[in-house]
């Protein structure tokens, strides 16, 4: 076998994603969403692949976000890094304390009514932010603009992703690797037995939903800089593209691996930029077709259907 | 927002004005949710695409209406051709998720739900629609509580629809396999059923009843392309509030959830609405949850 490991991986992305943007300087925006992509996989999988809980409502804490970052660059009367750095870490921590409230209500129901109903919590959010006067109501927000030269802009936020991608990458890798890991896998196993040994599951799902919160408050944060503008339905709270990209991305890649989510979206992301222009209008039913289809006859993924080669090479030899 | 409060019990006809109006249109929802509770109980399926099916039922009658059929003809129409439809998606997608773990039929119907509001968009375009049934409407209490005729009209035949499936459920032939099969398909297979047509058949079923429910839905109130997910939401709120196998239940919680919607429509303010149905779901589910929960730790 070849001696290719993770650490091997981990370094040719680093490289990557320093260098690529000078590279292919007419593709940073790209890059970027691509970084974004990857922190939504990877925070969705922590609860559908790694714990069994299949949110469709994740997007809540990007959209928070988004508009902690807009109103207080908008209110706060900062200069705009500082401006910048305190909407990030307000989007943080108020995404965190969501996802404590809501984990608290809703991470104690299960299975169909888990799904819908963090689908509906989604929805719910975007319906009162384009309600609410006070945050643009439907028109949305404008971000102020960035001060820097013409071009630095893109380079900035690319390597923010970037780096956002990285760390959240990382902190999965390190808490899988833990007790806390094996306890995420032990509740998608069995709930019941779990809380038999002892463990204290609703903490344990609540900190992990807390994890995926902090990672998406920030990235909706940036994202929403990087953008210039949230909307409400389609920017922040986009329930149809975000929102569902998210799943489908830690699907194609493989639920519940580590490199799953990451390689569902380059996937994801790559084939989207190549192939979406042609579809003239038609990609939102391109993207339900999609959908059906991984759903149906891919489930395993990626890294599932990698590992079930393995295994049947193994047997044959 | 408190003054339309206010104004709604200082001024008692308004009131029963606005909460005779949901009731009538919870009817709607008591239909599309009666096949939700069809499908949820026979193929273990949450059916996401349920408001879609509703809205394509709206605009079978709207394009009717367009070519100059009576709107009224619309209702069997559109029963019909979603009945079709429903056969249709079951053979293309839903018999590969039957068995299927439950997320993956949850994602499978959300996807559906998207593609099919995606090309309603394209198809249809993006405009509210709806269809005068001109039939005119019922005058009360000197002109303050208007009532549509087609409004009056959608509840006595959801409440006949309700009644008619709860019939066929328990006398026809068809109504039985579908029975036996909710109770234990594996039983049912063996005696000779073919679960794999009742599964087809129930399906379709469903989608005939969310045709009839969207071809009201459009003559008593509007349809667009992106309306589908607050019946489906609306349809899973009340299976959950009445349970599966509940035909009563399920006609009781629809009107009620009907005249909940009008009320906080009209106090919350209509921007609101769609937000007041989703987090009422939450908030049901949440209550649902915490019921549970008591039950437990009373029994340790």
């Amino acid at each position: 076998m070849s001696r290719v490991n993770d650490w091997h991986i981990m370094a040719a992305l680093a490289l990557f994603g320093i260098a690529a943007p000078f590279l292919l300087p007419g593709l940073v925006t790209q890059l970027a969403f691509l970084w974004l992509m990857v922190v939504f996989a990877l925070t969705w999988d922590m609860l559908g692949g790694r714990m069994g809980y299949n949110s469709f409502g994740n997007i809540v804490f990007f959209g928070i976000g988004c508009y902690a970052a807009a109103v207080l660059q908008r209110d706060a009367g900062l200069p705009y890094f500082e401006g910048l750095a305190l909407g990030l870490a307000v989007g943080a921590v108020l995404a965190v304390l969501a996802a404590i409230v809501f984990g608290a209500a809703l991470l104690g129901i299960r299975g169909h009514y888990f799904a819908i109903g963090t689908l509906g919590l989604g929805i719910a959010a975007g319906e009162i932010a384009s309600g609410w006067r006070y945050v643009g109501a439907g028109s949305g927000l404008a971000l102020p603009l960035y001060p820097g030269d013409l071009g630095s802009r893109e380079f900035f936020f690319c390597y923010s992703l970037f780096a956002l991608a990285a760390l959240c990458f990382l902190t999965c890798r390190w808490l899988y690797g833990t007790r806390f890991g094996l306890a995420l896998n032990a509740i998608r196993d069995d709930q019941d037995k779990a809380d038999a040994m002892g463990l204290r599951t609703t903490r344990i799902k609540i900190f992990a939903w807390s994890v995926s919160a902090f990672f998406l408050g920030i990235s909706g944060g940036l994202a929403a800089n990087m953008i210039g503008f949230i909307d409400p339905r389609d920017v922040a709270f986009a329930g149809a593209t975000f929102g569902v990209w998210m799943v489908l991305m830690a699907i194609l890649g493989g639920k519940g691996t580590l490199w799953g989510p990451v390689l569902g979206a380059f996937v994801f992301h790559v084939t989207q930029e190549l192939f979406w222009t042609y579809l003239l209008g038609w990609q939102r039913v391109a993207l339900g077709l999609l959908i059906v289809v991984i759903v149906v006859f891919f489930p395993q993924g990626i890294m599932g259907w990698l590992a079930e080669r393995r295994e049947r090479r193994g047997t044959a030899a | 927002m408190l003054d339309n409060l206010l104004l709604f019990f200082q001024y008692p006809p308004l009131a029963i004005d606005v909460i005779l109006n949901g009731l009538l249109i919870g009817a709607i929802f008591a239909l599309a949710a009666y096949g939700m509770a069809l499908v949820w109980g026979v193929l273990n399926i949450v059916n996401v695409v349920q408001g879609e099916l509703v809205v394509l039922g709206g605009y079978v009658t709207f394009l009717l209406v367009q070519s100059g059929m009576p709107p009224l003809l619309g209702l069997p129409v559109s029963a019909v051709v979603m009945f079709c439809v429903g056969w249709l998606i079951y053979r293309a997608v839903i018999f590969r998720v039957v068995d299927k773990d439950i997320f993956i039929s949850i994602l499978a119907t959300f996807g559906l739900s998207i593609l099919i509001q995606q090309l309603a968009n394209l198809l249809f375009g993006s405009e509210v629609r709806t269809v005068d049934a001109e039939l005119g409407s019922l005058h009360l209490l000197g002109g303050t509580v208007t009532l549509a005729w087609i409004k009056i009209l959608a509840f006595g035949l959801a409440l006949v629809a309700g009644a008619v499936l709860w019939l066929f459920l328990r006398h026809a032939r068809l109504g039985q396999a579908i029975r036996a099969t909710a109770q234990n398909p594996r039983a049912a297979r063996i005696l000779g059923i073919d679960t794999d047509r009742v599964y087809a058949m129930t399906y379709a079923l469903n989608a005939a009843l969310c045709g009839a429910a969207g071809s009201l839905a459009v003559m008593a109130w509007t349809i667009h392309p992106y309306v589908g997910l607050p019946y489906t939401v609306r349809s899973f709120m009340v299976v959950v509030v009445a349970g599966v196998g509940n035909v009563a239940g399920v006609i009781a919680a629809g009107l009620g959830l009907g005249a909940l919607e009008n009320a906080a429509g009209f106090i919350f303010g209509v921007e609101f609405q769609i937000a007041f149905v989703f987090a009422l779901m939450v908030a049901i589910l949440v209550w649902r949850n915490a019921r549970a929960a008591r039950k437990r730790s009373h029994l340790q």
